[in-house]
């Protein structure tokens, strides 16, 4: 019942957040919103006890894709963005409290109420780290060394794209 | 405390939507990507919920290549707008004509 409930949540607001991305006006509102669609996704991951992939995801796209996308609509200066406000330090701590109180929380009740689902033995063996590692290094080993030569062409190519020609005048 | 594989491919097809609509609709070249990072979300979620109904690794394997991909093609497509806000000044996809002859 509670597994239900959290699907419900992450769905509702990854399906809005992603309304937000499209709806929002300035890329950098959007791109914040498409973090917070990356965030519900890796979390219904975890309720479909991917666990793994649901760590992979926040880390790969939330950290990494993003960071990318938003230093690029930083480098373009697109339209004008938002004025740095200095940071009201009564605020940011008052917020710092608050999510450590609800951190506390959130760790008591999902301690008593089992918030996650109970894997069962085959659902944790097929989502861990080690049983994927040990597909990916076995029956998945070619395929991987040609992401391995993907990335690094992807690299290469981006830096070339990317680079301000030195004979242009 | 069931689960259902049903749900997640519902919710699996409005994000998809959500996307395509928003390559559809936007016109600046860096919130289109964003969609596509959006639809590619959407078939992960798809691969990662039949793998659990199916009990094979296989499809978390698939989101994994899929996520090396997906960091590939943003790295050169946005590169690419990189490239096009240097010769354009502007990164709207209607003002890009340059395979017209």
């Amino acid at each position: 019942m509670v597994s239900q409930l959290f699907f419900f949540f992450f769905a509702a607001v990854a399906i809005a957040s992603g309304i937000g991305l499209i709806v929002s006006r300035s890329p950098v509102s959007g791109a914040l919103w498409l973090v917070l669609n990356l965030c519900c996704v890796a979390a219904l991951y975890v309720t479909m006890n991917a666990r793994f992939i649901g760590v992979a995801q926040i880390l790969v796209y939330a950290g990494a894709i993003m960071v990318l996308f938003l230093f690029v609509i930083m480098l373009l200066n697109l339209a004008a963005l938002p004025k740095l406000q200095s940071i009201d330090w009564k605020r940011a701590v008052a917020f710092l409290l608050g999510m450590v109180i609800l951190a506390q929380l959130t760790y008591v009740l999902a301690g008593s109420l089992d918030l996650l689902p109970e894997p069962t033995l085959s659902d944790a063996a097929s989502g861990s780290a080690s049983a994927l590692g040990r597909e990916l290094l076995t029956r998945y080993a070619l395929p991987m060394e040609v992401t391995g030569i993907l990335l690094l062409v992807a690299t290469i190519g981006a830096v070339l794209l990317a680079r301000r020609s030195s004979n242009k005048r | 405390m069931e689960w259902t594989l049903d749900w997640y491919l519902s919710l699996s097809a409005v994000l998809f939507t959500i996307g395509a609509l928003g390559v559809l609709l936007r016109r600046n070249a860096i919130v289109v990507f964003m969609s596509i990072e959006l639809m590619l979300n959407a078939v992960n979620i798809t691969l990662v919920a039949f793998s659990r109904a199916l009990g094979d690794a296989a499809g978390q394997m698939l989101v994994f290549f899929v996520m090396a991909v997906a960091a590939a093609e943003a790295a050169v497509g946005l590169a690419i707008v990189i490239a096009l806000f240097r010769k354009k000044e502007t990164v709207d996809l209607t003002r890009f004509n340059l395979f017209r002859f």
